[in-house]
């Protein structure tokens, strides 16, 4: 393969959309697959501290890596007034 | 990430603690530790009979179901407050409270604020000077009056709320801001009984938010998961957010700041404001419930101008 050949094959869209849905309330946050629930969490402004995360109705710690495709919902706990 | 007792997988982390639980070991530890609580802070033992303040919320449904599942004589009580905002709030939470009742064969007490003073809170809060901006004055004022005469007639010898740990800091941090020394001496997990007032208990003012709604929705319990429509923007829930950003970052900050409040309380860093506090209540005029000025107590005073206004509206105009 030429250098340039290489260059270009390299180049290619090899990545697909690696995404996960994160929802709290009426909100959805896409962040990225791969990633742990809580990093997603801080990224977006989330205080971890504030929600429990769940994963098909059961809690999950937010160790957790976020698999493509799926739905976190988080539980808000805050209450007051 | 495993559970510290068993190995299986996790489902919370207690940063503060350095502990994870899986479902089965976090079910038996949250009981457990509402129970050194109300024993190390001598709440109640098991010949008392409980009133358990009950608003449909995560909360205070936990605490219900986690006194009885203690063994302890809990009986509820729920408050019907009038508020709908869109939500048909107090309609939904009341049935929460009720649904649960029944479906544990446990006996709810409820009063209607309309029933029992003529008007919703929303509406005496329109009508007074205390609520005008916002209900939230004269609704605070309002339960707190129904529950101590609720728990007094009753015969009740202690009335439980489901203040957790997150809610005390709050009220902590925003007492410490202003130096609300008054609010200070009185805040803690006891409020001892005096002349005309029941003795109140905080069993969960240890155990995180997080964890209660952990418990809440672990053991299936149905609640009001929607926020009361008056509660947006309100400073409790951004001194809420304040602390749990200090939390992110230091685990344990709450628990920290909340336990040295106490041990401070207890070398008597208040005893002075606690004095003229207790010196200083007077019986209120009309209901006979402790009051801090001679005359009427501020619920009295309230709601008698809301039955003023109430009457001048229905009257016919000649």
């Amino acid at each position: 393969m030429e250098p340039t050949e290489r260059l270009r094959y390299n180049a290619l869209p090899v990545q697909r959309s690696m995404s996960a849905i994160l929802r709290l309330r009426d909100k959805d946050y896409e962040v990225e697959a791969g990633m742990t629930v809580r990093d997603a969490m801080l990224r977006n402004g989330i205080q971890p501290e504030s929600v429990i995360p769940t994963r098909d109705g059961e809690l999950i710690t937010d160790d957790e890596i976020l698999h493509e495709g799926e739905r976190i919902r988080l539980v808000a706990v805050i209450s007051g007034g | 990430m495993k559970c510290r007792k068993c190995s299986q997988k996790a489902v919370l982390n207690m940063r503060q603690h350095k502990l994870a639980l899986c479902r089965e070991h976090y079910l038996e530890w949250f009981p457990q530790q509402a129970q050194r609580f109300i024993e190390k802070y001598r709440m109640f033992g098991p010949q008392d009979r409980v009133l358990v303040a009950v608003s449909g919320g995560k909360d205070s449904l936990a605490l219900w179901d986690v006194l009885s599942r203690l063994g302890y004589q809990a009986e509820g009580l729920y408050i019907g407050l009038g508020i709908d905002g869109g939500l048909q709030y107090s309609s939904t939470s009341h049935r929460m409270a009720a649904h649960f009742a029944d479906s544990r064969g446990l006996p709810l007490h409820t009063v209607d604020v309309q029933g029992l003073e003529g008007a919703t809170i929303p509406v005496a809060a329109s009508l007074t000077h205390r609520g005008r901006s916002k209900p939230c004055s004269v609704c605070g004022l309002s339960k707190r009056h129904i529950m101590n005469k609720a728990a007094l007639d009753g015969g009740f010898d202690v009335l439980a709320t489901g203040h957790n740990l997150d809610d005390e800091a709050a009220v902590l941090f925003g007492n410490t801001l202003n130096w609300s020394v008054g609010y200070l001496a009185r805040q803690g997990p006891v409020l001892e009984a005096g002349d005309g007032l029941v003795r109140k208990v905080k069993p969960f003012c240890r155990l995180y938010e997080r964890e209660t709604a952990a418990y809440t929705l672990l053991r299936g319990i149905e609640y009001i998961y929607d926020e009361c429509p008056y509660a947006t923007g309100a400073t409790s829930i951004y001194h809420k957010e304040l602390l749990n950003q200090m939390e992110a970052e230091r685990p344990g900050a709450k628990l920290s700041f909340y336990l040295s409040f106490l041990r401070a309380k207890e070398a008597g860093f208040f005893a002075a404001a606690q004095d003229r506090e207790a010196i200083l209540l007077h019986a209120c005029s009309s209901c006979g419930q402790p009051t801090s000025a001679p005359g009427q107590c501020a619920y009295c005073r309230t709601w008698s101008q809301v039955r003023e206004r109430v009457d001048l509206a229905l009257t016919p105009s000649q």
